[in-house]
Parts: C-alpha cells; sequence; structure tokens
C-alpha cells in the first residue's frame, strides 16, 4: 500500500462517500477513504428507518440503502479503504498518523484531506442532568445501534428526554419492538427535530410529546426506576407544583449533536463556537489550506441530502487543491448571521465561485416564527441581494437558499454579506 | 480448615487495599472481603484524586500524623505499585486579608504538621506562576509536597499486588456480623457463609461505624455521609497553565472547592460538602453545579460551562471521634485503634480526606498495632513489593505504540475514541490478577467511557468485548454488578421450540 494519495477522506458516513466521489470524478488518481468501523456508511448503516433521498433522488430509501449507493459507486471509482482504522492524529501539513490490527502504525500524506468525522450526541454531563448514576441512561444513537445493530433492547419502558430527530425516530422503533415509550419530554416551547418525524413517529403511535417539560432527576441505585419530570418556564426554571414521578427502565436522551474535531483542532482547524464545526468557505476549506469538511462535522444537518451536497462539494474543491495546490481564486466576502439567524454555513465565499454555479447557503433560525417568513441576503447597506420565501421557520429545520450566477454582479459591488429571516 | 485465616480485612477500598498490601509481606493467611462486585467502588471511587501535603490537618491528630508521614512514603510507593503520581505542588490561594490571616494560620499548622518546604508566596508571584488564577488574588500558600494521585489507579495496584502476594479477594461478600467467643472475635458471617480468623480489620469507609457497633465499640461513633459533587472539563478545551491544585482558603465545611489537574489529563471542579443521609445517595443535584460552579469560577475565572463533560458526586464518611491526644480539640478525627471492649479486631473509622493521601501511613500504622498487641509478625522470603503497571496506550509515544500493535494487534484497535483506549487495554484489565467484570470496572482501569461522549461509542463495543471474553450473553454483562444490566433481551427474539416454520406456514 502507498503512503501518498491525493486526497484523503477521514470518516464514510454520507459527506465522506461524497467527497471521496467527488474528488475522484474531478481528478484526483488516488484516493483514500479511512473509516474506523468495519463497514462503510457511517452512521447510515444503523438508520433502517426510510426517509433519506428525497432531496437529491426523489426516491425515500433506508439509511443502509442510500449508503449503498454511495458504496458501490466508490468501488466502481477505484476509491481505495482503510477499514477498522483509527486516526490518531492530523498535522497542518497533511500528515496523517493512523493505527489498525493489520498493519499496525500508519503514517500517511495527502495534498488535501476532507474531514467527515461527523458528530457525536450531546451526553447526560452536558445538559447537568440531576440524579443517581445507574444503568439505563443512555443517548438515543448508541440506542439505536444497541437495537438495529447489535439485536438488543437497552429497556423495556422509555422515557425520551428531547425532541431531536434521533431520539422521535427511537420512540417508534422501540415501540414497533415491544417496548413502552411513557413520554417524549422537550426543555424547549417547540420542537427541535423535524415536523414530519413528530407526525411519523409519535403522532402515528400514540406517544406524548410533552413541551417545556424536563427530567429533574434520574432515580435509581443500580438501574433507571423512574425519573422525575418537570415543567419549566421560557428561563427553564421549574414551575412548583409541576413534578411527576415517571416509573421507566430507561432514559434515552435526544438533547443535540455536537460536531466531532478533536482531529480537526490538532489540523490547526479553527471553529465556529456557534456551530462547533469548522470555519470553511464555500469550497468546504477550512482555514488550513487543503484540509476540508464536509457533513455533520460542519453543523449538523437534518438532512443526509444536504450532507451529500456539502460532501460532494468539498470532495470537488479537495481534488482541484491537491490537482493545482491552489482554489481561492479571487477575493473573499464574509457571511454572517443576521436577525434571527444562530449562524450561516458557509462562512465565506469566494467572489468569482458564484460565476460558475450555484452556491447554497444553509443556515438555523434562532426562534421560531410559524408564519410566513422571508429569508433574505443583503449587503452591508441593506440592499436585498437573494431572498427566499418559506411558510415557516423552524430551529429544527435548517433554511437554505441558493445564490445563483445572477446575482454575481452584486455580490461583486458587497463589501458584507448578512442572512436574515424575518416575519413576510 | 478452608476458611480460617489470620486475618480478614472488610472492604477493599483504598485503605483496606493497602492494608491487605502491607500485610501480605508477612507470614499471614490474609481474606480481603468486599460487599460490591468491583474493589474501590465507595469513597475511593469519586473524590479529588488529591495527594494532600498536610498542612491543614489539627496538628496532633491521627489525620495529621498519617497524612505528613504517607506523603513521604508515596514516592517509593507508586513506583513499586506502579501507580501515577505527580508531586506538582499545590496552593491555597488569599483573596483579601483575612486569607491572608488564614493562610499564615495554614503555614504555622503546617511547620507543626512537619509539612517541608511551606511557603506564602504574593500576588504578583501566584499570578506568575498560574496566570489563569483570579486577577485579584493577594497572596498563596504553596505547598510543593502535594500532588495529584489516582486513587482507582493507587485501590486497583494495592489489591492486586496483594492478590500477587497471596491474599484471598472476595468480591460481592458482605459483612453482617462478627463471629464472637466470649469478647473474642473469631469470625465474621458474610452473605457467602461464616469465615474464621484471629483479626479482623474494619477498613468498611462509609459503613465502618455499623461494623464496629457489631461487636460493642465506639456506640457513640456515627459516620455521617457528606457528598462532594464534581465536575469534570473537557481536556481538549481547557487546562491549566502547569499541573496543580488551586484551594481556596478552608472553611469549617472542608477544603473548599478546588480547581484542580488530574492525572487523567482532565480538569476537575468540585466538591461542595452536604451532609445526605443515605451512604448510597450519590446523586448529583441542580443546586450542587451551581455551587460547585460559583466555587470554581472564584478561582478560575475563564472556565466555561461548556467545557463540562461530566459530573458525579462521592460521599466522605465523616466521623465524629475526637482525637487520641485529649489535649487536642478535635471530633473528626480518623479512628486507629486496636479497642479494648473486644479482642481481635483492628478499627480503622472516619476515614474521610485526606484518607486516600493517609492510606499507606494507616496500613502501616495497623502494622505497628498488631505488633504492640503481641502478633510476632514474620516476613515472607518471597514477598514481591512490585506490580508493573499494564500498557496505557495513550500515554506512549509513537514509536512504543507501534511497538505494542506488532506485539498484540489488539492495542491496534480504539475501541474509545475520545480517551484513545485500545482493545488491547481492555482485554488486560479482563483477565488480570482482579479481573475488569462490568462496564464501569473497565472504566475506572482504563479511562475509557470517561470523555466527552461518555460511553456513547465505546459502551456497545465495550458489551460485545466483555460478552465473549466472560463467555456470557450480553444480556448478562451488566454496568455496575447484579441489577445493573444494560440490556434487557434480544430484537424479535423467538423461543426455541416455540414456533416451528410450519407453524408460520
Amino acid at each position: 500500500m502507498k503512503n501518498t494519495y491525493d486526497v484523503i477522506v477521514i470518516g464514510s458516513g454520507p459527506g465522506g462517500l461524497a467527497a471521496a466521489i467527488a474528488a475522484r470524478e474531478n481528478g484526483a488518481e488516488d484516493v483514500l477513504i479511512i473509516e474506523r468501523d468495519v463497514e462503510l456508511g457511517g452512521i447510515l448503516l444503523q438508520c433502517i428507518h426510510n426517509g433519506f433521498g428525497l432531496e437529491l433522488f426523489d426516491q425515500d430509501m433506508p439509511g443502509p440503502a442510500y449508503a449503498q449507493h454511495f458504496i458501490e459507486k466508490a468501488r466502481d471509482l477505484n476509491i481505495q479503504t482503510l477499514m477498522d482504522t483509527m486516526v490518531l492524529d492530523i498535522t497542518p501539513d497533511r500528515k496523517i498518523y493512523a493505527i489498525n490490527k493489520d498493519r499496525g502504525y500508519i503514517f500517511l500524506e495527502a495534498r488535501s484531506i476532507v474531514l467527515s468525522m461527523g458528530c457525536r450526541e450531546r451526553t447526560r454531563a452536558q445538559i447537568l442532568l440531576p440524579g443517581s448514576r445507574p444503568a439505563g441512561v443512555y443517548t438515543a444513537g448508541t440506542a439505536q445501534r444497541f437495537v438495529n445493530v447489535e439485536g438488543h433492547m437497552p429497556g423495556e419502558r422509555f422515557v425520551i428526554l428531547g425532541s431531536g430527530d434521533i431520539g422521535m425516530i427511537m420512540a417508534r422503533r422501540l415501540t414497533i419492538e415491544g417496548a413502552k415509550v411513557e413520554r417524549v419530554l422537550e426543555i424547549m416551547p417547540y420542537l427541535t427535530g423535524l415536523t414530519r418525524n413528530y407526525v411519523q413517529c409519535l403522532l402515528d403511535y400514540g406517544i406524548t410529546l410533552q413541551k417545556q417539560r424536563t427530567v429533574n432527576r434520574i432515580i435509581g441505585r443500580d438501574r433507571v426506576e423512574a425519573i422525575e419530570a418537570v415543567s419549566v418556564d421560557e428561563r427553564w426554571n421549574p414551575i412548583p407544583g409541576s413534578k411527576e414521578i415517571i416509573p421507566c427502565d430507561t432514559l434515552l436522551l435526544s438533547v443535540g449533536l455536537i460536531p466531532e474535531n478533536e482531529l480537526s483542532k490538532k489540523a490547526g482547524v479553527l471553529l465556529d463556537p456557534v456551530t462547533n464545526g469548522p470555519f470553511v468557505d464555500d469550497h468546504f476549506m477550512t482555514n488550513v489550506p487543503g484540509i476540508f469538511a464536509a457533513g455533520n462535522v460542519v453543523h449538523v444537518y437534518d438532512l443526509v441530502d444536504w450532507v451529500t451536497e456539502a460532501g460532494y462539494a468539498a470532495g470537488k474543491g479537495a481534488a482541484q487543491y491537491a490537482l493545482a495546490e491552489r482554489l481561492v481564486k479571487g477575493p473573499q466576502i464574509d457571511l454572517t448571521p443576521g436577525e434571527n439567524i444562530r449562524y450561516v454555513v458557509p462562512h465565506r465565499l469566494d467572489k468569482d465561485h458564484l460565476a460558475e454555479e450555484e452556491i447554497r447557503l444553509q443556515m438555523r433560525a434562532i426562534t421560531p416564527i410559524e408564519e410566513r417568513v422571508l429569508v433574505t441576503v443583503e449587503d452591508q447597506n441593506g440592499e436585498v441581494i437573494a431572498k427566499k420565501a418559506e411558510a415557516y421557520a423552524r430551529p429544527g429545520e435548517i433554511l437554505s437558499l441558493v445564490l445563483k450566477p445572477q446575482q454575481y454582479d452584486a455580490v461583486q459591488k458587497a463589501a458584507s454579506l448578512t442572512v436574515n429571516v424575518r416575519k413576510r | 480448615m478452608n476458611d480460617l485465616y489470620d486475618i480478614i480485612v472488610i472492604g477493599a477500598g483504598i485503605v483496606g487495599s493497602l492494608v491487605a498490601r502491607f500485610l501480605s509481606k508477612y507470614k499471614l493467611n490474609i481474606l480481603l472481603i468486599e460487599k460490591e462486585v468491583d474493589i474501590g467502588m465507595g469513597t475511593s471511587s469519586a473524590n479529588s484524586a488529591a495527594l494532600h501535603a498536610g498542612y491543614d490537618a489539627v496538628p496532633g491528630s491521627n489525620k495529621a500524623i498519617t497524612n505528613v508521614k504517607a506523603v513521604e512514603m508515596w514516592p517509593q510507593l507508586s513506583k513499586e505499585l506502579g501507580i501515577q503520581y505527580d508531586r506538582c505542588g499545590d496552593y491555597v490561594v488569599a483573596v483579601n486579608d483575612e486569607d491572608m490571616l488564614v493562610l499564615e494560620e495554614l503555614l504555622a499548622r503546617g511547620k507543626q504538621n512537619g509539612v517541608p518546604g511551606l511557603e506564602i508566596i504574593d500576588g504578583d508571584e501566584m499570578r506568575r506562576r498560574e496566570p489563569l488564577i483570579r486577577p485579584d488574588v493577594v497572596g498563596a500558600l504553596w505547598a510543593p509536597t502535594g500532588g495529584l494521585g489516582d486513587p482507582f489507579g493507587a485501590t486497583i495496584a494495592a489489591a492486586e499486588n496483594a492478590v500477587m502476594n497471596g491474599v484471598t479477594l472476595k468480591l460481592n461478600t458482605a459483612f453482617e456480623d462478627f463471629i464472637m467467643e466470649d469478647s473474642r472475635i473469631v469470625g465474621v458471617r458474610t452473605n457467602q457463609g461464616d469465615f474464621h480468623c484471629r483479626w479482623v480489620v474494619n477498613a468498611a469507609g462509609l459503613y465502618a461505624d455499623e461494623v464496629m457497633h457489631k461487636a460493642d465499640v465506639r456506640p457513640d461513633f456515627k459516620i455521617r455521609p457528606r457528598r462532594g459533587e464534581y465536575l469534570i472539563l473537557d481536556k481538549a478545551d481547557f487546562q491549566l497553565t502547569r499541573p496543580t491544585l488551586l484551594f481556596p482558603t478552608p472553611s469549617d465545611k472542608g477544603k473548599g472547592i478546588l480547581v484542580a489537574s488530574t492525572l487523567h489529563g482532565n480538569v476537575i471542579v468540585g466538591p461542595n460538602a452536604n451532609y445526605v443521609e443515605s451512604k448510597e445517595n450519590k446523586d448529583v443535584t441542580n443546586e450542587g453545579v451551581q455551587e460547585v460552579w460559583t466555587g470554581g469560577n472564584k478561582l478560575v475565572p475563564s472556565i466555561i460551562r461548556k467545557h463540562i463533560i461530566a459530573q458525579f458526586a462521592g460521599l466522605r464518611a465523616t466521623g465524629n471521634a475526637p482525637a487520641p491526644n485529649p489535649e487536642i480539640n478535635y471530633n473528626q478525627d480518623f479512628i486507629i485503634e486496636i479497642p479494648k471492649e473486644v479482642q481481635g479486631l483492628v478499627n480503622l473509622g472516619g476515614i474521610e480526606s485526606p484518607g486516600f493521601t493517609s492510606a499507606p501511613a494507616i496500613a502501616v500504622k495497623v502494622i505497628e498495632l498488631l505488633e504492640d498487641a503481641g502478633e510476632t509478625l514474620e516476613e515472607k522470603p518471597d514477598w514481591n513489593p512490585l506490580r508493573v503497571p499494564r500498557p496505557v496506550f495513550r500515554h506512549l509515544n509513537r514509536e512504543e505504540q507501534a511497538d505494542l500493535i506488532a506485539q498484540d494487534p489488539a492495542y491496534g484497535r480504539i475501541v474509545c475514541r475520545c480517551e484513545t483506549v485500545t482493545e488491547g487495554e481492555i482485554l488486560a484489565e479482563i483477565h488480570a490478577p482482579i479481573p475488569a467484570l462490568t462496564y464501569d470496572a473497565i472504566k475506572r482501569r482504563t479511562w475509557l467511557g470517561t470523555g466527552r461522549c461518555q460511553g456513547g461509542f465505546d459502551m456497545p463495543r465495550v458489551v460485545q468485548i466483555l460478552s465473549s471474553e466472560l463467555g456470557v450473553p450480553p444480556e448478562a454483562v451488566t454496568k455496575k454488578g447484579e441489577g445493573s444490566e444494560l440490556l434487557f433481551r434480544q430484537t424479535k427474539r423467538v423461543e426455541k421450540d416455540h414456533l416451528s416454520v410450519e407453524d408460520l406456514l
């Protein structure tokens, strides 16, 4: 096996697979994917529910089928893989140190790297959940792996904290497996996952969602015996008299995802404190030249289709960088969150890139607006450069707006760009 | 007779394990019993991991004497047992004139206790040594012999070395009563049957009062569990400038909420100190988090809540025993004695902070007490004081890591991504002299699952490994013993013989 590659992709989830494929399709000869698990596909392999591919393929696929589509494509393109292998270190000059059982210590070099390590789940400690520390407190994704991959039930009687997508999907999955889901609790006054998951996973199965309600205490010495639920006000202060003990044996947490960037930091990649992912430009290149990032490692997406799309963009950029050692041709402009916008990805644009192709901007709203809204991109004078109407804006659902080549002139003239979402 | 022991030690925490280890030097048949599924699950499992210099214990008390003596023992002991130890020194930080007076008091007390190297430094010097300290610090007491320890590692190493030297360890064995002949203890009754012996060492930690009461010793002695809550910060996000421990000035509630490095690389903040009713109440609370966070922020303002990756609580075995010297007005001392009321008991009690630090000196004191009581202790010619630690992958450099994987490919597979723990390390612990049989046992030994994902990634993999190594189904794998099973059943399980293909058609 060789040691130098045009493009090395770290992680084989949807972002990594798409990046590797795009790198090959854009001229990179030697493309390698490093995957820590024994199969390609990342977290898609445990997502056996449907709902994947609606945006990109107009098809409704389960996760493994969606992954398989790209795995086969990668194979056809002779993309190389290093499986069951953990990357321990990446340097800013794109050296990679990894280990596995067969080859031991592995040293590799790449002309460009795509980081696609995905994200991890927030845990009990990160939300400072009080009470005892028994067995039976799991993140929803860990429970999903136990049920869908390992074939074991992590409990029989569940309370789920958080209305994130994995939590709602697991509520349905566990119900199908014969378990009882007593309640889904959400501390926010609104849903944090997709509306369609609320309908298909909770409403259709008669599972109760309680908003502005959270876990006040975990009870049980060895195994969870109950949780104490409590209602909270807007500032998360408990409301007196609202406590209720809910007997259960398992508490699942679906309280948010955090991009997994420990390796990125080692490589000198700067992170946005809002997204917890790298600052990226419209080619998904980070501040470190030749190091790109794609998918949930950048920010947490709600649909895999957009992860794939971002992976393609990053892989194309990585190939161009690997072949030319140069990518940004002209001046760059910052994109900043404006009214009711928490963050925008990408963080900056290559102004000239817009002449060649469309650029998708993705945003999250800060607070929900349950009526028709207008998403706008404005220059420093408040001039609207691009806009898009939406039926509503919800923090649980990414807002998306595509800058088109016809907006090239306006972007060229602008000194800065902000994105806003307002009532119409 | 198989169950006739010279000495039975009740409780395999740091104290009981070190007592067993030091006693294993002699020609004695020793039994160490532990009520839990693993050693070191009580107070030894959740504390500040600090090795105290000994300046704040009341002069002349058992706490002061054992603390200062033990500080001298730890360097050699840690080498013999392969325990991590960093004598990095610690600071008590003063922010006003009143605090400065406390520092003077601590300095005087420390000198009286025989603590070497104590020095009061001014605010500028403190800020120079730790720029992250709150800017208005006016001075600090510097104790060069304070340090960082590993209470889990130390307990495991001590018990393991004891077992290597012939001590019998029985887990899941709970003391119920003494077997007495007149006023002489001749054995213990446990949930696993009776064991006879000539001596019992009470090292039952939080339950030491209940144990001694069974022998009608010190009926007035009572342990009131005092809970301390802690927060752990992500090591990638926050570090002190160099490893150290930063204490506020102490109060009547103890040494106060510290901000300290740990040998595992994370910064720890805590503990508060609140009495709780139950000896099993290790709950973390909203109020506690607030209290600990406020305390930590007072010392180091730049810590931010987003960096918290774990929270836990531990209990201190706070007693009410007066210091043995009646001239000392102190009523929270360690009990280290052979009581007169019965024969055959070495009684230890109220071993709260600085119990971890003091433990080796307590163990040595137990030996002295036995000798004073006329026990002739004859050294074993083949006693091996050395216990070689098993490889810790993340502590090795690249060449050493490569060599280790070449020797055993299991070290080439990472099971815990956050803490870089390999399958090789897990297998080594499952097959160690004291096998790690639960998820938490592996966690305490390898530090897996303690990082920012808190086991989300490794747990399914560890369950698989434990299941296959122990030859049990995954449903039998527990977090911390019976009743804490992680999985309940297989999905879509069809009972054998329940359905045949014909039935389905």
